[in-house]
């Protein structure tokens, strides 16, 4: 069942040493798939082999919990991941225009990622600075107060770092 | 600690912080060592102050100067003049026109109405800082509880203040600690719930991220009061900043010897850790979150048995919210019947809200139970955004209700806003003007509880749809009235036969915008028009021959080219192009782009 591939993902030490101080620790699942989401920024199906392995825990319910919960991805996110809120301040105040501006600006929907890689478009319900509606984080940095004319702006100060 | 001739408390809230509040209090850091005054003056880095429109917020005390929307390159103007010279930099202070009267803190509208008991130290300590923390009576009543009261002192002193749970149902705290202290088991646990899952609210965190140790002081004392050794705090994911302060605040409350094994020598000992929750709202329903802790799907299931008697792991539990915690030291301190005697008969004490939408203050606001929604919106809110008329404020989230204008006085607590079709919730208060559609704004609600029904119970997962797909065919026109029935019959069978508090309130927004606004629905339903015009299949756009002067401006705003004419001569608009975003009618200066 565990091919080659599965064998011979790199896990850290850093990850190593998460694990193995949870192991023991009843409720141990969704607080390990935070650290090996925080490091891969998804949940790779190798690490979710892996996991059931080391933990000794039903693949299909290391499933159940990735699927149940909005937080984890299945998918790796572009290196740039937008989200966009669309919070009940946001919406108000217009998230759903810019949601839809983004995506016609990069030719994704929620959920996609941009053909080179570099953006994926997510959409969050409120992250908490309603006061500055509508929201979007890229890459953490967080835009308040947001005008669809930004996001042209926005997109190419993101492809130049890259 | 000592003493200095100035503090300078920055805005270190989420929504500061992500507009350079960071940079902010390293400049003004680093203004302040180079300019000598580091014995003199101390800058410091605080939670929420709550006036989220204006931040990044700056206040300099004890002149009470505060200053508004701040840039990191102010810094060094604040430290020049106001710290050097002693001279107020008078374009940053708020209410810039009334500035010779130099608005200090307590002359500003916004906090006027305001009693800070939940929010007592937030924009005052530096959270990351326990002595702080103990310097404003920290930590005090958890000494009272631990050597002078007994467990059932502390339930006695609940009891009297009337304390009800504030994430959204209202129970009263002290049966709670009761029931699970009267459970017999070796084995009990506190929890917290920070989950926080109302969008568009953001009360839990501010508290959390502005004042961690009041939450921890607060479920040591649960604990000795009802037998428990072990704490967790359930918090989403998504609140970094908030988890960070928790994971500072209860290293610094261990090295104190306030937190661990012996609490200040007396034998007892209590730990706490965090739990993450993963973005699943139904997580905030309390067995859904025991689920979560215990590592699985976090499916809520049927009560009784209730968490006080079969709660984490089977053992009794007591679980309350952030903000619920948060009012227990000060009951300890001050007593119960001095915490009785603010609020309503029914309502005591104060209420937290995180007031958003079309309203021109948005921000963290603390007031007195029974204050009316107009003092609320119009006085600490400073009314609505571009002089709009106000249509209705919601309150309680996806699990509420709309609040219309008739209600503007009535005093807001549990049960009054109960009566009206709402809930109290957990502290959302979104305001809503003329601009609003309301088959929409409940379209929204049905949006997303759809998305977040677990899909346990068939009311929930099936009756949710049906009504979302309902709500969706009037927005498009394609309704009839016995629709309008059809969604009251299917919202009545959700409320009674759902087996969670989140299928049983998501027919709320819905019924209760039916209720009040049932003409907006029937205009949608009979003459397929919304008045609004957020529904875009019931509007189009045309230009009115007599007032366009053919410009052109509309023409060149077009993302879609369907506006055409010759310069000089009125525009038309092709209905097949049009994808009605809107911006012709912005652009216009003569309102000649009108909807119909
Ligand atoms: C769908 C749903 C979501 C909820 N979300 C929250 C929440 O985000 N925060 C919260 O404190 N309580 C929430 N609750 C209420 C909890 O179930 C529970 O009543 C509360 O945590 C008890 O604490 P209290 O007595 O201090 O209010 C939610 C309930 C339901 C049904
Ligand atoms: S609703 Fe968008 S930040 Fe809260």
């Amino acid at each position: 069942m565990f091919t080659k591939a599965d064998e011979e993902i790199k896990i850290s030490a850093e990850l190593r040493e998460f694990i193995d101080r949870w192991r023991d620790k009843p409720g141990n699942l969704i607080m390990i798939l935070h650290k090996v989401q925080e490091e891969y920024r998804y949940i790779p199906r190798e690490m979710a082999l892996f996991l059931s392995r080391e933990l000794n825990v039903a693949l299909a319910k290391i499933y159940g919990v990735i699927t149940f919960y909005h937080f984890f991805k299945l998918k790796k996110p572009g290196k740039y991941n937008i989200q966009v809120c669309i919070g009940t301040a946001c919406y108000l105040k217009g998230g759903g225009d810019i949601l839809q501006e983004l995506e016609n600006l990069l030719g994704i929907g929620i959920g996609g990622v941009t053909a080179d890689g570099l953006f994926s478009i997510e959409g969050v319900r409120c992250v908490g600075c309603c006061g500055l509606a509508p929201v979007a984080v890229c890459a953490g940095e967080v835009f308040g107060k947001l005008k669809k004319e930004q996001l042209p702006d926005i997109i190419a100060k993101y492809k130049e770092k890259a | 600690m000592a003493s200095y001739r100035n503090y300078v408390l920055v805005c270190g809230g989420t929504g500061c912080e992500s507009s350079k509040s960071a940079e902010i209090y390293a400049n003004l850091l680093a203004g302040v060592e180079s300019a000598g005054l580091a014995d003199e003056v101390q800058v410091i880095k605080t939670g929420c102050f709550g006036f989220c429109e204006k931040g990044p917020v700056v206040k300099v005390l004890p002149d009470e100067s505060f200053y508004v929307e701040v840039k990191p390159e102010d810094a060094a103007e604040i430290v020049a003049e106001h710290l050097v010279k002693g001279r107020e930099v008078k374009r940053l202070l708020y209410n810039k026109e009334e500035s010779q009267k130099n608005a200090k803190i307590d002359d500003i509208e916004f906090y006027q109405k305001q009693v800070r008991i939940v929010l007592r130290n937030c924009g005052f300590i530096d959270p990351e800082n326990i002595n702080e923390y103990i310097a404003r009576d920290g930590y005090a009543a958890l000494e009272k509880a631990l050597f002078e009261l007994k467990p059932d002192e502390v339930i006695d002193e609940l009891k009297k203040s009337g304390l009800r749970g504030r994430g959204g149902a209202g129970f009263p705290t002290w049966k709670k600690w009761s029931f699970t202290k009267s459970v017999a088991s070796g084995q009990k646990y506190v929890v917290c719930n920070a989950d926080e899952g109302d969008p568009g609210a953001y009360m839990d965190r501010s508290t959390l991220e502005g004042d961690p140790h009041s939450v921890l002081e607060a479920m040591t004392i649960a604990g000795r009061t009802i037998g428990a050794n072990q704490g967790y705090i359930y918090i989403r994911a998504e609140y970094p900043l908030a988890i960070q302060r928790l994971e500072i605040a209860i290293q610094q409350a261990k090295e104190l010897g306030l937190l661990g094994q012996n609490i200040l020598d007396s034998g007892f000992d209590f730990d706490i850790e965090l739990r993450l929750g993963a973005g699943a709202f139904v997580c905030g329903e309390e067995t859904a979150l025991l689920a979560s802790i215990e590592g699985a799907r976090g499916m809520p299931k049927p009560r009784p048995p209730f968490p006080a008697v079969k709660g984490l792991w089977g053992k009794p539990t007591v679980i309350n919210n952030v903000e619920t915690y948060a009012n227990i030291p000060v009951i300890i301190l001050k007593g119960g019947d001095w915490f009785g005697r603010i609020g309503t008969a029914a309502s005591k004490g104060t209420k937290v809200f995180a007031l958003t939408g079309k309203i021109n203050n948005s921000g963290l606001i603390e007031v007195p139970m029974g204050t009316t929604l107009r003092e609320i919106i119009f006085d600490i809110g400073g009314g609505i955004i571009g002089g709009k008329k106000f249509k209705a404020a919601q309150s309680g989230g996806p699990s509420g209700g709309v609040i219309p204008e008739e209600f503007l006085d009535t005093p807001i607590d549990y049960e009054n806003l109960a009566k009206i079709g709402s809930i109290m919730g957990s502290g959302g208060l979104i305001v809503m003007d003329e601009d609003d559609c309301m088959v929409d704004v409940a379209k929204f609600y049905l949006e997303f509880t759809v998305d977040e029904s677990c899909g346990k119970c068939s009311p929930c997962r099936i009756g949710g749809r049906q009504i979302l797909e309902l709500l969706d065919s009037i927005t498009k026109g394609r309704a009839s009235l016995h629709d309008l029935e059809k969604i009251k019959k299917i919202g009545k069978a959700m409320q009674r036969a759902s087996l969670c508090a989140l299928g049983g309130t998501a027919a709320n927004p819905v019924l209760s915008t039916l209720k009040y606004f049932e003409a907006e629905y029937l205009e949608h339903v009979k003459d397929k028009k919304c008045r609004s015009g957020k529904c875009k299949d019931l509007f189009a756009f045309s230009i009115l021959t007599d007032k366009c002067i053919g410009c052109g401006l509309c023409a060149r705003k077009c993302p879609v080219n369907a506006i055409t004419g010759e310069k000089g001569k009125p525009h038309t608009i092709k209905d097949g192009l049009c994808t009605k975003c809107g911006e012709c009618f912005r652009a216009c200066r003569f309102k000649a782009v009108v909807k119909k």
